[in-house]
């Protein structure tokens, strides 16, 4: 039983990763008053730049950069509609899903004519494990011998760097100057033009943040936790991510939390497969799988308290006045 | 900047600005004396708030030249007004809600990529500021929780802690109670007594004569005059304020009022910060008169009209009309005040009147769209409308009578005739009418007059609201004059001259019996 616990935290971590990311890259972009709803797509399109990257060069690393040059050049396309343009967040933001989600299934097959496809990654186009040291030694240690081995070690680089960059988030959001005007342009974007800061400028540096963050679930997705790229393999998970956002309310580590949460609920519905629960029978495992997006609409539907957003997201900045 | 002595802290010379067709700014000249309080006094839409916005930074002025300290600038941003040493607490406040006082202090000056240090230092120099200008405030205070006289001097803060040497206020006491206000004038005298230059910009008479040194009078976009505020009165300033024109005449006879048609009792409305606009407001309308609203603008004639035509729902007192009883607990929407015929021009025929991107048969029955002559069955009857609107069009004068043209590409004049059009001929027993010529031309003005006299002759009942002195002279039957929300006084049209009105406007009547009173 302890061993199962164990084994479904441990697929939570991986599962959690991108969602984290995801959501970090949204909180970046809301806090300074950019509605993203365009994640989705930016997750997808660093997938594919990852994997093609990954598999024509053969490093993961060099996967990993084009994944952040692709994402942050959609969000700075997101950032030139609504920042420069006034445009609408929301249409801006599903015109970058609905492009990236064609686009990366047409280049596939130019380039690689695999239906869609990158060609599979081995070797270094991956990202691979990192066994932490006396991992193996330590494995048999009851209890904490299972948690060292199991659930922190064997992890590639990219689950723990999502972890250390939620401390690093809150670091910024919260004791740095650009943190400070971060916030403050999301909440009152004329305090901060009247203070003598551009609104522009800060809200295109959260833009690539937001860039870079999405970049780095994308290439974990496509050169870390699967071998390559497939058709629409972000799978709604920048939805969920602005879901986590929303329920985490803008903050760093409850939006971390709520990541975890999230992932947890979608660990147990791989575990659950097949499995017999005594009185029930074997759950569907749709039943499971739905769970995620029930406990979104309940959570939202009112049982985490208020969550009041920046108050100045989704609104054009029009500095002329009266 | 110190090197050039020069008396003034800031000389604007010949500043003028456009927007589109408007002239908001044209060739302003004005000298603050270094040291003083200076007040900028004016009509809303004088072009005060955009003359301090291109001093601010906000705008770039078209032409003109400004100098900080005897030493010409070029301010394109706030940055480069700040660091003129210009600081500016704007009408509506600059603060981040959500944030300390000590954080939207910082915001903007935060001296290093880091927090910590800049926070520490702030603290450090609020501390010396609040007590050098006495202007306490819990620094680690969260902003909304504070009340706006403290938002307010959060705002000073910000600007002292800035270096601002001159400090500019755009209506500081639009939200402040009266106890407020004082306590805002003893700041101003503080900071007066260590150097810095006040600049306020008021429509108050009352504030000018109670804080400053010096007084600018601006009038459609021009400075009209500037006074030494010990050398000046109430009386002179609201004359400039208001400007005195060609006497209008309107040919009328003598009103033969009749029954009450309206009668308000005890009106009072706060607005969402919960300042009271409308203070006990009491007025009755007969038929067959013309009642006139006279008051500088901003006193509660718009909060008026938007109380009575049923677009604000009141907060206290009733309204008896047409066998109803109004009150905040029996609301009655402008849509349903429409059906107990009462008919309302808004004041801002572009904002309330009209749809601007309406074509004008269609902007011709706004409000009145369920009216059974204007319905068929399931759709609008368009031919009903059209028929309608042409002939309306011709016994008005519209032009060019184009039923088919968009509402916006009329002119002022032609638009208003649509808009008193449409109310008056739905033959209202009262028509409440806020600035029936703003922007309209001399010709279309006496158009506009003859048929409101003539909507009294046949026996209804006007209310009128006009910043034109002359308008309301000429045109009311019975005067009434509102000052800060309130009923001040009420003359007979006959026996009102500028003089008289100016005095009551500036609601130095009563304060001079007030002051006698004490005495």
């Amino acid at each position: 039983m302890f061993e199962t616990l164990i084994l479904i935290l441990d697929a939570t971590l991986r599962v959690s990763t991108p969602l984290i990311l995801a959501a970090l890259a949204g909180l970046f972009a809301e806090r300074s008053g950019i509605v993203d709803i365009g994640l989705e797509g930016k997750i997808l399109g660093a997938a594919f730049a990852a994997a093609a990257a990954a598999a024509v060069f053969g490093s993961a690393w060099i996967g990993l950069l084009f994944a952040i040059i692709a994402s942050v050049a959609l969000a700075l396309i997101h950032g030139f509609a609504c920042i420069t343009h006034r445009g609408d967040h929301i249409v801006s933001g599903v015109a970058i899903n609905t492009i990236v989600a064609g686009l990366t299934v047409t280049l596939g097959l130019d380039w690689f004519s695999q239906g869609g496809q990158t060609p599979a990654l081995t070797g270094d186009a991956r990202f691979t494990s990192i066994t932490f040291p006396f991992a193996d030694a330590l494995a048999d240690v009851p209890v904490i011998g299972l948690i060292y081995s199991e659930l922190l070690s064997g992890h590639n680089i990219l689950v723990y760097l999502a972890f250390a960059i939620v401390p690093l988030a809150v670091w910024i959001i919260y004791k740095t100057r650009f943190g400070l005007r971060l916030r403050a342009v999301g909440e009152n974007p004329h305090a901060v033009d009247t203070a003598g800061i551009s609104v522009a400028f800060i809200r295109y540096r959260a833009m690539i943040i937001c860039g870079i963050l999405c970049g780095l679930a994308g290439a974990y997705l496509s050169t870390a936790h699967n071998a390559g790229f497939l058709k629409d393999m972000s799978a709604g998970k920048g939805y969920i991510a602005l879901a986590a956002l929303i329920f985490g309310k803008w903050r760093p580590v409850p939006v971390m939390f709520a990541c975890l949460l999230f992932g947890f609920l979608d660990a147990v519905a791989v575990r659950m497969q097949g499995v017999q629960v005594p009185g029930i029978g074997e759950v569907p495992v749709q039943a499971i799988e739905v769970l995620p997006y029930v406990l979104t609409v309940l959570l939202l539907a009112g049982f985490i308290g208020k969550a009041v957003a920046p108050k100045a997201v989704g609104r054009p900045y029009v500095k002329e006045r009266g | 900047m110190n090197n050039t002595t020069s008396p003034y802290a800031i000389e604007l010379r010949d500043i003028s600005k456009r927007f589109g067709a408007v002239q908001a700014n044209k060739d302003i000249c004005l000298q603050v004396p270094a040291g003083t309080v200076h007040g900028i006094i004016g009509e809303n839409g004088a072009g005060k708030s955009t003359l301090m916005s291109i001093i601010y930074g906000f705008y770039e002025a078209d032409s003109g030249d400004i100098e900080v300290g005897g030493e010409l600038v070029n301010i394109r941003t706030s940055e480069d007004a700040i660091r003129f040493g210009i600081g500016m607490v704007h009408q509506h406040f600059m603060l981040v809600e959500n944030f300390t006082v000590l954080e939207n202090v910082v915001l903007g000056a935060e001296g290093g990529a880091m927090l910590k240090g800049g926070l520490d230092a702030a603290r450090k120099e609020l501390k010396r500021l609040e007590q050098e200008y006495n202007l306490d405030v819990d620094v680690d205070a969260v902003v909304e929780d504070l009340p706006v006289g403290l938002q307010q001097r959060v705002e000073i803060l910000k600007a002292l802690y800035r270096g601002a040497k001159i400090l500019i206020l755009d209506e500081p006491t639009g939200v402040l109670t009266p106890q407020e206000a004082d306590h805002l004038f003893r700041i101003l005298q503080s900071l007066k007594e260590q150097g810095v230059t006040v600049m306020i910009i008021t429509h108050k008479l009352r504030e000018i004569m109670a804080s400053t040194d010096n007084v600018s009078v601006m009038r459609q976009g021009q400075m009209v005059a500037h006074r030494v505020t010990a050398e000046t009165d109430k009386e002179e300033l609201a004359e400039l304020m208001v400007g005195k024109k060609v006497r209008l005449v309107v040919d009328k006879e003598e009103a033969k009022p009749t029954n009450v048609a309206l009668s308000a009792k005890n009106l009072s409305w706060f607005d969402e910060q919960g300042v009271k606009r409308l203070k006990d407001v009491s007025l009755e309308l007969k038929a067959g008169e013309i009642v006139g609203i006279a008051g500088v603008s901003g006193n509660g004639q718009s909060e008026l009209l938007n109380a009575l035509s049923g677009i604000t729902p009141l907060s206290g007192g009733e309204i008896h009309f047409n066998g109803e009883v109004i009150t905040a607990k029996n609301k009655k929407n402008a849509s349903q005040m429409r059906d107990l015929k009462m008919a309302h021009v808004p004041e801002d025929r572009h904002k309330m009147g009209l749809v601007t991107g309406f074509e004008a048969y269609e902007a011709a029955i706004l409000g009145y769209h369920n009216s059974e002559a204007y319905n068929g069955k399931i759709l609008l009857d368009r031919k009903a409308m059209l028929d309608e609107c042409n002939e309306r069009m011709q016994k008005w004068d519209v032009r060019p009578a184009d039923p088919f043209l968009k509402t916006a590409n009329f002119s002022g004049g032609n638009q208003q005739k649509i808009v008193i059009a449409r109310e008056v001929e739905q033959n209202p027993d009262v028509l409440l009418i806020g600035q029936p010529t703003r922007g309209v031309d001399i010709g279309a003005i006496e158009n506009i007059h003859e048929e409101i006299v003539k909507l009294r002759d046949s026996g209804k009942a006007i209310l009128l609201v006009s910043v034109e002195l002359d308008e309301i002279m000429a045109l009311s039957d019975r005067i009434i004059v509102m000052f800060d929300g309130a009923v001040v006084g009420e003359i007979d049209a006959k026996d009102a001259d500028e003089r008289t009105l100016g005095l009551m406007m500036a609601n130095a009547l009563n304060e001079e019996e007030k002051a006698g009173g004490q005495a």
